[in-house]
């Protein structure tokens, strides 16, 4: 299952740059895009290839970018959305950092694609030395005629600029980019209309993850019927996982989908095993909206299956035993982890937040922020576990983004899966200081207290 | 006090923010908003002042409310003073996981100042963030511009040595 398309030449030294990158093939692609098809031809072979939205959502790009209007005169864009915060998950500052060439041809030929003559790289504030890396391969890409007029004499004309964000997670859902991109406070729009028709400044967007521009050049050099023979059923070709947490190689990895999750946590080519030697407790598999899996459920599914690195696979027994492919942000988390602690984080998080836009999402967040504050200080009570779980659900679906439901599904995971735990914190105040939720460095557990 | 008057950019950030503003198509301009409050944060000491944002509203014509709207939504606009020095240390999930409250611990203890202040010389002022997409690098802090991972308390130590007497507050310049 070791297949690479995006990373294959990662470890080339100099591949950042334009002419190590054109030595390995960087920019033929593009070429053949441009001098031998057509824009509906580019969109056919995308569509064909299966491949879906790797910011976290999961849509097939092909159908996206098929709803894409296109009124006489109206200019569209292409805004490609590198604000990656969603804890878990680094990939595609690793992908810019080391191959900004791939991301920049990517963004050319979808913009040929979309018949978008402008487009925007968002990435967000903290990145800003990526932002940097990305405006090098840009204005060299400028200098060998692969951007500005006339592109490789296709008569295609495309300008690219990188716009880099200030610090707000809600800036990666799609319309606060949008909004954010015109010089506004990321409040996420009230959708119909959808960006497809009315995007940024009104004209019609499509706003793809990093991951997804990407995966377009490995996919127009092998064709759309080839790309989809890669991986397993709808979940087709390979993605990129952030592996971090209680493991012993954490980083970034290429897979084909449909690895055994088991063998994407043991194998020497992947995560390398639990540190230590300790044992597994629990998975959050896709970023930290998803729901966290406890070791049974992440390694097999509910009927017994091996759990497969796929949308279906990790999806299979829906949120009652499953999770969800996410961002590919896999958070590991060893036998003496407090679950409670965890999700603290993660709930403490969603509260900064939050846009404060919708009142069950700014004022539940900081509810829960406060309920799992409490029981971690040893004043909780039975009646704080039902409160959050009924918080959490009045959260959920509520919202104008999906905001909401990313701050309610680690809760209701986390209560569903470990109750247990919340109950011990309750019942036991004066335990809590015996349990090893107090992570040290060098992975030392020290007794709290 | 100063006011907007009193305030302009060197020429070359007055360049700088010029030529983003080109990058929109017309009547789009107040795209520029945030890359050019990073400049100004960068330009006057680390942090935007009432003037500062009045100064950049006038540079877009904008509306002043406009600016500070959207510099009080964003974390990495700082609407107090900081320290020479800004250390944001991550504290979600994989960076706690693997030892960021002791990276916290230590640099409170070591500074003398607790999470949220600036020691008392103005040099460094400490904060705790959220996730940097870092996790595999855990535990991890940004100083300025600069991502530091793979902390260990040697490795703080060594990088507060050298923040004594180096600037690191500004990043969009």
């Amino acid at each position: 299952m070791s297949k690479k398309l995006l990373l294959k030449n990662d470890h080339i030294p100099g591949i950042n740059t334009l002419a190590v990158y054109r030595q390995n093939g960087g920019y033929s692609v593009l070429e053949k895009t441009l001098t031998t098809m057509t824009s509906d031809a580019v969109v056919e072979e995308v569509k064909k290839s299966g491949l879906r939205g790797r910011g976290g959502a999961g849509f097939p790009t092909g159908l996206k970018w098929s709803f894409l209007a296109k009124p006489e005169g109206v200019p569209r864009y292409l805004v490609c959305n590198a604000d990656e915060s969603e804890p878990g998950t680094f990939k595609d500052r690793y992908l810019m950092e080391r191959i900004p060439h791939l991301l920049v041809e990517g963004m050319i030929a979808s913009g040929f694609a979309l018949g978008a003559k402008t487009s925007y790289i968002y990435i967000r504030g903290e990145y800003f030395y990526v932002a940097k890396i990305l405006e090098q391969a840009i204005e060299e890409a400028y200098a060998a005629g692969l951007l500005g007029k006339n592109i490789l004499n296709s008569g295609f004309d495309h300008d690219l600029y990188v716009q880099v964000g200030a610090g707000a997670y809600i800036c990666g859902e799609e319309t606060a980019l949008l909004e954010s991109l015109e010089g506004k406070r990321g409040n996420p729009r009230i959708k119909p209309p959808f960006p497809a028709v009315a995007g940024l400044y009104g004209c019609p967007t499509v706003v793809n993850n990093v991951e997804t521009i990407a995966a377009v050049v490995p996919i127009l050099e092998m064709g759309g019927d080839e790309y989809a023979k890669i991986g397993i059923g709808k979940s087709t070709g390979t993605k990129l996982i952030s592996a971090s947490g209680h493991i012993n190689k954490p980083g970034v990895y290429e897979i084909e989908l449909g690895l055994p999750v088991e063998e994407f946590i043991y194998s020497e080519n992947y995560c390398g095993g639990i540190k230590g030697g300790r044992k597994l407790k629990a998975v959050v598999a896709g970023g930290s909206s998803v729901p966290v899996l406890p070791t049974e459920l992440i390694l097999k599914t509910a009927a017994g299956e091996p759990r497969l690195m796929s949308y279906e696979s990790l999806g299979d027994g829906g949120f009652a035993t499953g999770t969800m492919m996410g961002s590919g942000g896999f958070i590991v988390m060893d036998e003496d982890t407090s679950i409670v602690k965890n999700l603290y984080t993660f709930a403490r998080f969603y509260h900064h937040e939050s846009c404060g836009q919708c009142s069950p999402c700014r004022e539940g967040t900081g509810w829960m922020e406060r309920i799992l504050h409490k029981i971690l200080d040893g004043h909780g009570t039975l009646k704080d576990i039902d409160l959050l779980w009924d918080i959490q659900s009045k959260i959920e679906g509520k919202t104008i983004c999906p905001l909401g439901e990313a701050a309610a599904w680690p809760v209701a995971s986390a209560i569903r899966h470990f109750r247990s735990e919340f109950e011990a914190y309750v019942q036991n105040p004066e335990g809590i200081k015996d349990i090893k939720h107090y992570y040290r460095l060098n992975n030392e557990r020290a007794v709290a207290g | 006090m100063s006011t907007a008057e009193d305030i302009t950019f060197k020429p070359e950030s007055l360049e700088k923010a010029q030529q983003l503003m080109k990058r929109y198509p017309e009547g789009k301009h107040k795209s520029a908003l945030i890359p050019i409050l990073h400049i100004a944060q960068a330009e006057f000491g680390g942090w935007l002042s009432a003037p500062t944002m009045d100064y950049v509203a006038k540079i877009l014509n904008i509306q002043p409310i406009e600016v500070y709207e959207v510099a009080s939504f964003y974390s990495m606009f700082n609407l107090q003073p900081v320290g020479k020095c800004l250390i944001e240390v991550c504290r979600t999930s994989s960076c706690w996981l693997c030892g960021a409250e002791d990276i916290i611990d230590h640099l409170e203890k070591t500074l003398g100042i607790s999470v949220g202040e600036t020691t008392a010389d103005g040099r460094f002022s400490l904060k705790a963030v959220e996730c940097l997409g870092s996790c595999g690098t855990a535990p991890m802090m940004q100083v300025g511009a600069d991502y530091h991972e793979n902390l260990t308390i040697e490795k703080v130590d060594t990088l507060l040595e050298k923040f004594r007497t180096e600037d690191k507050q500004s990043r969009y310049c």
